[in-house]
């Protein structure tokens, strides 16, 4: 009797045992799911958000800077109930918005009950004084420091651009992997083109904690944080005075000011009118403001200077004429008699040399120069004659930077265009065109495009005698830096720099005694420009343009000014620019009566 | 006169290394427990549990040296009336107990408490093994059955009276003790049964499913067995008697059993239920142990249990602590530690030449194997969570000496087992 019982209750012991082990082996080797939940438990990961560089101006005056921000987070596993009542009151939320709040968090993929997650952002500073006092009465929600962006001048807009959280799409293109939801990231002008420059490295401190959440010290005595890394500050070559003066000059205009230092290429200023404050989309009212800005009719997001694309008129005889010397279809002394028969003109003038026929912008001058330059001959059919001109015509005016993208350090850039024997053939559907169709181009009408950005580098170039520096707002990343490697490379145009002397004695003429006479001159000062006006559409007036660089001889500022239904360019674009070089070179103006011609005048 | 202490040359000594080991283990553990590396902390401490059970550790080995020093024929002479005092003891709990954490299962002697019902056991021990021990005790008579069922369930009454049911379904253990000393393995097999179709009820939602289910296997039974009156009748009883248990367990489930037992069942039988509330200890316990990987996360490295994430960890999920800073190894070595004990107790029981110290020592082992499967059994969500110490490790000094009292006056017994006339 009871044979075999021990070794059957032995059996059972062991087996009890066995499957023990065989279930610990599964969990804590095989199974590593609960090593995860373990960190997540009782290892907080702390992001620790670097500082974004600041941004100064070429003054080291500071015009982007970073101001206290305090995010709400809540970790859903530690949440007791609490009273939402109160805590509606002390977030200043409604009833509603909390539990959709809360529904929306929990719908995010990424979401987990064990780790912080954004509940709340942008709680404003003076928010958080309040809150502080009231958070320990709703345990698993954390505030987490970072920083918002602010700007100290009402201006640049455009060219600053503006910082927000990143975009579920651009999250889902980022293979960098830097990104999560709920960070932020430049998203246009110098924030982000700067941005990887701008943004630092975030940093990570893991620390313990225990059930309740209370802090036990950092892990493994801090072996894995990482501290963060402020991200670089960069000076801008722009004069923020003049950036404000221009927008104060551009208030109720539409158009743009470009400013350029022809002998680094640095920006000086780089007005968009009409523009917006930068401030305003920055911090908790971004969306509600962006919403605004952006169905705005007037555009104030597009940004003009890189943007709009113009025909450039009258200013295009400038390079009208450098062609054509390079050319050696002309020389200086070339007079052509103003014939008005096939293109109209304007003024005295009746048998000019080339300096007297850029100061008084005579049209028939161009049309017969653009003639010789595109039929010299080399075919005896003028039509396969003018695509050969035409094609090295083109050659020419794409050096000075025309027809491309400059490649300046935003985004957005518009290339323009300078048209092609190609560009005609798509345009005509055959090749069947000769000069006879083209001519609007010699004086910068018909199919010519450029921006206003181009038009500066333009000047520039003339400033330089021939060559320029790639247009560029940062001067240097970092204290002692320097600008990207693209800025500091010079380039030079198809045009020998002998010719540059022509225009250079031109556009003086045409502020001394030509079309820009009356409100382009300063008397302390040799100043050199070019009006240009070009047509627009009846009813609407003709668009206001001009371009300048003074002093004549080491220049330090070149400027294109273009003003949007403003006229001729003597007028509207010619005050403007003038009137920023003299707040450049000067540091003020003496000059009301322009000024308030400018800012009173309608230009109608 | 004999001289009671010096059976030094007999004692098992395999066994008394074998507990020297698992209480050094278990008190090392309660200390990584307790540690707190930002805290100044002394090991000896009075005011840590370490410290504590360090004093309830050295009380044990005055109580092992009694044991030894007592005449060996003192437990079964006076097997009832320790049994008694027990429990008198029991009954003046509800009285002049005093409530720890929702049991009131108390006695308080000044600073220290003691848990009459942890000394239950080994007093139900020495009487049951006593009746077994008797001359002329048959297994297979209803009047003996009867009487050892009463000797367990009074305790166990009383026992859940405190609400303690976890220490209360220990006395279920006796059972392999019985099964060992000649019950039919029909009534162990018709408890596991009854276990299993409890569980079903549980998972089933609509028990006129599973009754239906019964009634269908039987009827196959019926129609593919002889047909006969008698067996037909046989298995219609068997079928209606399945039946009633089902629906008197499910109305215990639902109106008899403590709610938070219910859940803990519920719990048991889906491991997804309600992870971050009644299912909070066994979640943690097993986010503890599992991260501990294969060698662990090294001693009083733990962070888990170290953070107090697992509830009562010093008292029945120690082997949590042991799990997450120690591993599988941890695991290994601490288990194979168990089975050698219990193993060890087996061996012993059976070299005894008398049926009171075999029956004896096998209550011994089933005690042991009960708080070492259900202990370690819930920690990795193998079983319900109830509340019983792991053996040795468990912070607590009545449990220790209750575990250590039951070792010892086996081993005494052990000692002097050449001295009794075989009764076997």
């Amino acid at each position: 009797m009871n044979q075999g019982r021990k070794e059957i209750l032995q059996f059972v012991f062991l087996l009890v045992g066995v499957i023990f082990l065989i279930k610990l082996f599964f969990i804590q080797v095989l199974d590593n799911r609960y090593a995860e939940l373990a960190d997540g438990n009782a290892i907080l990961r702390q992001v620790e958000y670097p500082s974004r560089g600041l941004i100064y101006d070429r003054n080291q005056k500071l015009i982007a800077f970073n101001s206290p921000e305090y995010d709400l987070e809540v970790i859903m596993k530690d949440v007791k109930r609490f009273d939402s009542e109160k805590f509606c009151a002390v977030f200043e939320i409604s009833q509603e918005e909390l539990r959709k709040r809360f529904k929306e968090m929990k719908a995010r993929k990424e979401y987990s009950p064990y780790k912080p997650t954004l509940f709340m952002n942008q709680l404003s500073s003076i928010d958080f004084a309040k809150v502080q006092d009231y958070l320990d009465e709703f345990p698993g929600f954390y505030v987490q420091a970072r920083t918002t962006r602010s700007y100290g001048a009402p201006s640049l807009a455009n060219a600053l651009g503006y910082v927000s959280e990143i975009s579920k799409d651009n999250l889902a293109r980022d293979e960098s992997k830097i990104y999560k939801q709920g960070d932020y990231v430049g998203q246009s002008g110098i924030e982000a083109f700067y941005e990887e420059q701008l943004r630092g490295k975030r940093g990570v401190r893991f620390k313990l904690r225990n059930v309740k959440g209370i802090e036990k010290g950092s892990f493994k005595s801090g072996e894995y944080d990482t501290l963060s890394v402020p991200g670089q500050n960069l000076i801008t070559g722009i004069d923020i005075d003049l950036q404000q003066y221009g927008e104060y000059l551009m208030n109720g205009k539409a158009g743009s000011i470009v400013a350029i230092e022809p002998s680094s290429g640095e920006i000086l200023s780089l007005v968009s009118g009409p523009s917006y404050d930068p401030n305003l989309l920055t911090g908790r009212n971004y969306s509600s403001n962006f919403k605004l800005i952006s169905n705005d009719t007037l555009k104030p997001l597009f940004n003009r200077p890189l943007m709009a694309q113009y025909r450039p008129g009258s200013i295009f005889k400038i390079a009208q004429a450098m062609t054509a010397l390079q050319e050696k279809v002309i020389t200086p002394d070339t007079r052509i008699r103003c014939d008005r028969s096939i293109i109209n003109c304007h003024g005295a003038h009746t048998n000019e040399d080339l300096r007297g026929a850029i100061a008084n912008s005579c049209n028939p001058y161009f049309h017969n120069v653009l003639r010789r330059m595109l039929n010299q001959g080399v075919v005896d059919d003028p039509f396969g004659d003018t695509r050969v001109g035409l094609a090295e015509w083109n050659k020419h005016i794409m050096s000075f930077g025309f027809g491309k993208k400059l490649g300046i350090d935003l985004p957005n850039e518009k290339e323009g265009l300078v048209p092609t024997p190609e560009y005609y053939d798509r345009a005509y559907r055959s090749q069947a065109w000769k000069f006879s169709n083209i001519y609007s181009l010699a004086i910068g009408e018909g199919e010519n495009l450029v921006v206003p950005i181009q038009m500066a580098n333009f000047a520039a170039i003339i400033a330089n005698r021939g060559h320029y520096y790639t247009p560029h707002l940062v001067k240097a990343i970092g204290e002692n830096g320097k600008p990207l490697p693209q800025y500091r490379e010079r380039h030079y145009t198809t045009i020998d720099s002998s010719y540059f002397i022509v225009a250079v004695d031109a556009m003086q003429k045409v502020v001394e005694e030509g079309t820009g006479q009356y409100r382009a001159r300063l008397a302390d000062v040799i100043v050199c420009g070019k009006t240009g006006t070009v047509q627009n559409a009846p009813p609407l007036f003709d668009h206001s343009v001009f371009i300048a660089f003074a002093p004549r001889d080491n220049p330090t500022i070149a400027i294109s000014v273009y003003v949007e239904d403003a006229g001729q360019g003597a007028r509207a674009a010619a005050s403007i620019a003038s009137l920023m070089i003299e707040k450049y070179l000067f540091g003020q103006t003496k000059r009301p009566h322009i000024e308030q011609y400018v800012l009173n005048n309608k230009f109608e | 006169m004999r001289n009671e202490a010096d059976i030094s040359g007999k004692l098992d000594w395999v066994t008394v290394l074998l507990y020297i080991l698992l209480v050094s283990l278990g008190w090392i553990n309660i200390y990584a427990v307790v540690y707190d590396a930002n805290a100044v902390q002394n090991i000896w401490d009075l005011s840590l549990n370490s410290g504590r059970q360090l004093l309830f550790i050295a009380a044990s080995f005055i109580i092992i040296l009694a044991i030894i020093i007592v005449d060996m024929r003192f437990y079964e002479t006076f097997a009832y009336l320790i049994y008694g005092a027990v429990l008198f003891m029991l009954l003046l709990v509800p009285v002049i107990g005093k409530e720890v954490g929702g049991n009131k299962s108390w006695i308080g002697f000044g600073a220290f408490s003691l848990q009459p019902s942890e000394f239950a056991k080994f007093a139900t021990a020495l009487v049951i093994a006593k009746i077994i021990g008797s001359v002329g005790f048959k297994m297979d008579n209803l009047r003996s059955q009867a009487t050892l069922l009463a000797l367990i369930v009074v305790p166990m009454a009383l026992i859940l009276l405190q609400k303690d049911f976890g220490t209360a379904i220990v006395f279920a253990s006796f059972l392999l003790v019985f099964y060992r000393e000649g019950m039919s393995p029909f009534l162990l097999i018709v408890g596991v049964s009854m276990a299993f179709i409890a569980i079903l009820t549980l998972i089933v939602e609509n028990q006129w499913y599973l009754n239906g289910a019964i009634v269908l296997v039987f009827a196959i039974i019926v129609f593919f067995g002889k047909r006969t009156v008698k067996r037909i009748l046989t298995l219609s009883a068997g079928a209606l008697i399945i039946i009633l248990t089902i629906q008197s367990f499910d109305y215990v489930i639902n109106n008899v059993l403590p709610v938070r037992h219910k859940k803990r069942l519920e719990a048991l039988v889906n491991p997804n239920f309600d992870p971050m509330g009644i299912n909070w200890n066994v979640t943690q316990s097993k986010i503890a142990i599992g991260s501990g990987g294969f060698m662990g996360k090294g001693f009083l490295k733990g962070t888990q249990t170290k953070f107090d994430f697992v509830p009562e960890q010093s008292t029945d999920f120690i082997f949590c602590t042991i799990g997450e800073e120690h591993g599988w190894f941890g695991s290994l070595t601490v288990i194979t530690l168990f089975m050698t004990l219990l193993m060890r107790v087996i061996f012993i029981a059976e070299r005894q030449k008398n049926r009171f110290a075999r029956a004896y020592g096998y209550s011994v082992a089933s005690i042991f194997f009960f708080h070492f499967a259900v202990n370690i059994g819930m920690t990795i969500g193998l079983f319900p969570v109830i509340g019983i110490p792991l053996p040795f490790f468990s912070y607590g000094g009545s449990s220790l000496w209750s575990f250590t009292i039951l070792l010892f006056i086996l081993l005494k017994l052990d000692a002097h087992r050449s001295q009794v006339l075989q009764r076997i």
